[in-house]
């Protein structure tokens, strides 16, 4: 089943912009041969970061985990090919702020040896939390570089009926072409994936949809449903369009429907996952493999072939680059995720992570200085989530984070459109990312402060009490001495001045129990949202430090 | 703040000196005819309205130790240049546009703290403070040159915009100040029109050519997407219909709205200044209670004020209005319409 008349809706703003994709996405994707040592970052989700299983010194199979964590919001890793565990220390990663994350490295041993995998015969008699567990153990997480752990993106509860499934195949972001290419060689596997997923989540329907660019993904899909011979599953191309490919405007297009702000897609019974990512819970329930390589776009100006290559997590980025040729002689930077949302880094040497899903290496562009805001508009018409972008700007300017919180700051989805657009050159979105960290901070600052003052007056009214009850013990000593002396008896007064100060220190530790201390914050919980679009942020790592 | 590079890593073609010069490119047919029906007033006009308004910024900029090079180049103080130029009787002496282009760059826009940071249009400003202080010079325009006619040649005009020839035998009323003095001394419009030799077919000969090509260059600039329809239209919109209205009333003491749209600074002020994104509302809906704001003043004051023309009037005083129309004009973000 596929649409060409399908009602579409238009969500504001956006931008038409050269989308760059032929240049990559006209060849074949190859397959980086192993290089010898992979640097495995421990956290390259969002949440928790796993914790290592593995020893130095100790050898690992291929698809073997070697990592993982109790957290609910995290994932395991498993090893992309047979090796030994050689070291385990923090080193930096790809990261927006080049955080260090606790990093295995393994030293291939050119085997690649499989370790044994548990293949699930027919899904379809197989309960959802069964598959959904499969899915958490395969460490798989969103892969269109959000980053998040996958599993829990099907597990509605009980409360909320799937209406729709929504796979993302839209990938707007111009010179990214690796969902393309995915789309295009294993159409099946994203098929299977997306088949899985709905009986997971019970989901009425399926879409997937591609931007009208990618005519061909769309012809591969198509084909390989009707060999399927099932026709379950919508295909439906949606505009070419800057940022049709973000979750809250992709269902918009297709269903009318717009995500409360500050809401999930699962309030208006939606859940959205990328095409990439279908196709790996397929392998991961079909075949039994967990996530251990994926396709990663190599591309722009200063790449002499760009294109898609299958590379294991934990490859030097500077193989990739290598594999598809580099220009030499010019400075260059280097950026991981396209051109309106990537993160730059500042070493060719990080690891490929999970949510590594495009290397792009363009001659350094000189900075172009900022000036004023004219208040000109034109970021609020781009806007696709209808933000007045210059009042926010204006406001984390002048570091007043009520106010911009006032103009809905935590709905910016740090597209860039604004910063795109702005003829006076403003880096809106580095503003908006500033302004989001400092109040992240602030919020945790005042709960650290809260917990601290919590653990104070607790232990304090803990001392109080040990000393009330001492002295109590040295009266009792004392009248006890006294008795022998006297033999005479007033058990009936001491018990009632035990009681007495048990009572007080109880009063006072119920006192305590500020109510404010306990209520929490809700953004935790924003924070959450946010991260949930974009690769990674500054503060998750941190938040730990409280626990 | 400053070393972290964040996306995006690409941006648009758009850039603050382009949009200042395309506002500029957009006015010289505009200042082609206005040469063509006026002589060299409206040159030496811009020559030195573009000489001391530069030359303002530069020294503000020097005096707050601020890099001079990029504020004197980003087009913004040109701007304000040749519209206060275009505004401005032609053939002003040259002492008239120096205080003008001090009121508008540094009173009017660097005590605020430079671009941006400006509640009001600068140009207009300077058009206001000179009008104030200055109404016989403000009033005193070239007539102009009529078929066959020989204009006031290069050196004449030089020799009266630098103080040494009067003015007073060649000047002429503006149609709306004609107009208006026609009507307070008891005519009505169509006798005055007819009894006053510098309208033309419709609005005043030479003026309507003139506003035609500023209609010109700003049509263009709507194409090019330097400017957005919602200020131009929602002010010409209701300054034609209030105007249609009273004419459609008592057709003897109201001109009609063609007069009104072409006669005067409107189309100049609708597309040209109203559009300063800096002093004007910048939500949608905003945009359009400022420009019907602005038509509806202009009409009130051309009418019954005490000056002949109420454009800058009305965008001055919408300018005051315009944060407040802001703030009540926020659209619903994405997601919390329902
Ligand atoms: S696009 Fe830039 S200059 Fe225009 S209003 Fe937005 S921030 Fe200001
Ligand atoms: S980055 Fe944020 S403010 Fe800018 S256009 Fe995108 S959503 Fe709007």
């Amino acid at each position: 089943m596929n649409s060409v008349n399908r009602k579409l809706w238009k969500y504001n703003g956006g931008l038409h912009l050269e989308d760059h994709k032929t240049c990559s996405n006209q060849m074949e994707s190859r397959e980086l041969p192993m290089p010898k040592r992979l640097t495995i970052p421990m956290q390259q989700h969002i949440g928790e970061a796993a914790h290592p299983i593995v020893k130095v010194g100790d050898k690992v199979l291929k698809g073997e985990m070697i990592a993982e964590s109790s957290a609910r919001v995290s994932a395991p890793i498993h090893a992309p090919t047979s090796g030994t565990i050689v070291e385990i220390a923090p080193m930096p990663m790809p990261h927006p702020a080049a955080l260090d994350a606790v990093t295995i490295i393994l030293e291939s041993d050119g085997l690649d040896q499989w370790c044994e995998l548990h293949p699930i015969e027919n899904y379809r008699h197989v309960s959802s939390d069964e598959l959904r567990d499969r899915i958490r153990d395969a460490g798989i997480v969103g892969l269109g570089g959000a980053g998040f752990p996958s599993y829990i993106k099907l597990d509605p509860g009980q409360h909320f009926a799937i209406e729709t499934l929504i796979l993302n195949g839209a990938e707007c972001e111009p010179y990214i072409t690796c969902d393309d290419r995915l789309m295009r060689e294993r159409p099946e596997a994203i098929l299977d994936g997306a088949r899985i997923m709905r009986h997971a989540l019970h989901a009425k329907r399926c879409i997937i949809a591609i931007e009208d660019n990618k005519p061909e993904a769309f012809a591969a899909l198509e084909r390989a449903q009707s060999q399927s011979g099932q026709a379950d599953i919508e295909l439906v191309l949606v505009p070419t369009l800057y940022p049709t490919g973000g979750e809250r405007q992709l269902i918009k297009v297709l269903t009318g429907k717009e995500v409360p702000s500050q809401g999930r897609t699962l309030d208006i019974g939606i859940i959205s996952h990328n095409v990439t990512t279908a196709a790996t819970i397929a392998d991961a329930v079909i075949d039994g493999i967990p996530l251990i390589n994926r396709m990663i776009t190599v591309t722009g100006e200063s790449i002499t072939t760009p294109q898609n290559i299958r590379a294991p997590i934990g490859a030097p980025i500077e193989a990739l680059l290598d594999f598809a040729g580099r220009e030499n002689g010019v400075e260059t930077q280097l950026v991981m995720g396209g051109p309106m949302m990537g993160i730059s880094l500042n070493s060719a040497s990080l690891p490929v992570i999970k949510t590594s899903n495009c290397f792009m290496l363009q001659p350094k562009q000189p900075t172009v200085p900022e000036s004023p805001c004219i208040r000109c508009g034109e970021c609020a018409v781009v806007c696709p989530a209808e933000l007045l972008p210059q009042q926010l700007y204006w406001h984390s300017r002048a570091r007043e984070f009520e106010k911009v919180q006032d103009y809905n700051l935590f709905d910016c989805i740090e597209c860039g459109c604004c910063s795109y657009v702005c003829p006076s050159n403003i880096p809106l979105v580095h503003y908006y990312r500033f302004a989001k960290t400092e109040v992240w901070a602030q919020e945790r600052e005042k709960e650290a402060a809260n917990i601290a003052r919590m653990r104070h007056e607790h232990r304090q009214a803990r001392q109080e009490k040990a000393e009330l009850e001492k002295q109590e013990r040295m009266r009792k000593k004392k009248a006890a001495l006294k008795d022998k002396e006297k033999g005479g008896t007033d058990d009936a007064a001491k018990k009632a001045a035990i009681k007495a100060a048990m009572d007080r220190a109880k009063a006072k530790r119920e006192a305590n129990q500020n109510p404010e201390a306990a209520a929490p914050t809700d953004v935790p919980s924003q924070e959450a949202a946010a991260t949930e679009t974009q690769p990674a942020t500054i503060p998750e790592s941190t938040s730990k430090s409280e626990s | 703040m400053k070393s972290l590079i964040s996306s995006p890593y690409t941006h648009g073609d758009s850039s603050l000196q382009q949009v200042m010069l395309q506002v500029v490119f957009a006015l010289i047919p505009a200042i082609g005819i206005h040469f063509w029906f006026f002589g060299w007033g409206i040159i030496t006009n811009i020559l030195l309205a573009t000489l001391f308004c530069l030359g303002f910024e530069a020294i503000v900029m020097w005096l707050r130790r601020r890099p001079i090079q990029t504020t004197l180049f980003d087009g913004s103080a040109l701007v304000t240049a040749v519209l206060l130029a275009i505004t401005i009787p032609p053939l002003s002496p040259w002492w008239l546009i120096l205080v003008g282009s001090l009121a508008a760059i540094v009173f009017a826009k660097q005590i605020y703290g430079g671009l941006g940071f400006n509640p009001f249009n600068p140009a207009m400003i300077g058009f206001v403070v000179l009008l104030i202080s200055f109404p016989k010079e403000m009033t005193q325009w070239v007539a102009p040159i009529a078929n066959g006619e020989q204009g006031i040649g290069l050196m004449q005009s030089l020799q009266i915009v630098f103080g040494s020839t009067g003015l007073d035998a060649l000047t002429g009323a503006t149609p709306l100040d004609a107009l208006k003095t026609g009507i307070r001394m008891g005519g009505e419009v169509s006798g005055v029109m007819a009894a006053t030799p510098i309208y033309g077919q419709f609005a005043g000969f030479g003026w309507e050519s003139v506003n035609l090509a500023i209609l010109a260059g700003g049509l263009w600039m709507l194409w090019r997407k330097t400017i957005r329809w919602h200020v131009p239209v929602a002010m010409l919109g209701s300054l034609a219909a209030i105007s249609t209205l009273f004419y459609l009333i008592d057709p003897s003491r109201y001109a009609d709205p063609i007069f009104h749209l072409l006669g005067g600074g409107a189309i100049l002020g609708a597309f040209f200044i109203a559009t300063d994104p800096v002093s004007g509302a910048t939500s949608t809906k905003g945009r359009i209670i400022f420009g019907i704001g602005i038509g509806l003043f202009t009409y009130i004051i051309r009418s019954w004020g005490g000056y002949p023309d109420g454009v800058a009037f009305g965008i001055l005083l919408m300018n005051m209005a315009a944060p407040m129309i802001d703030y009540y004009t926020q659209p619903k973000v994405f997601g919390q319409k329902g």
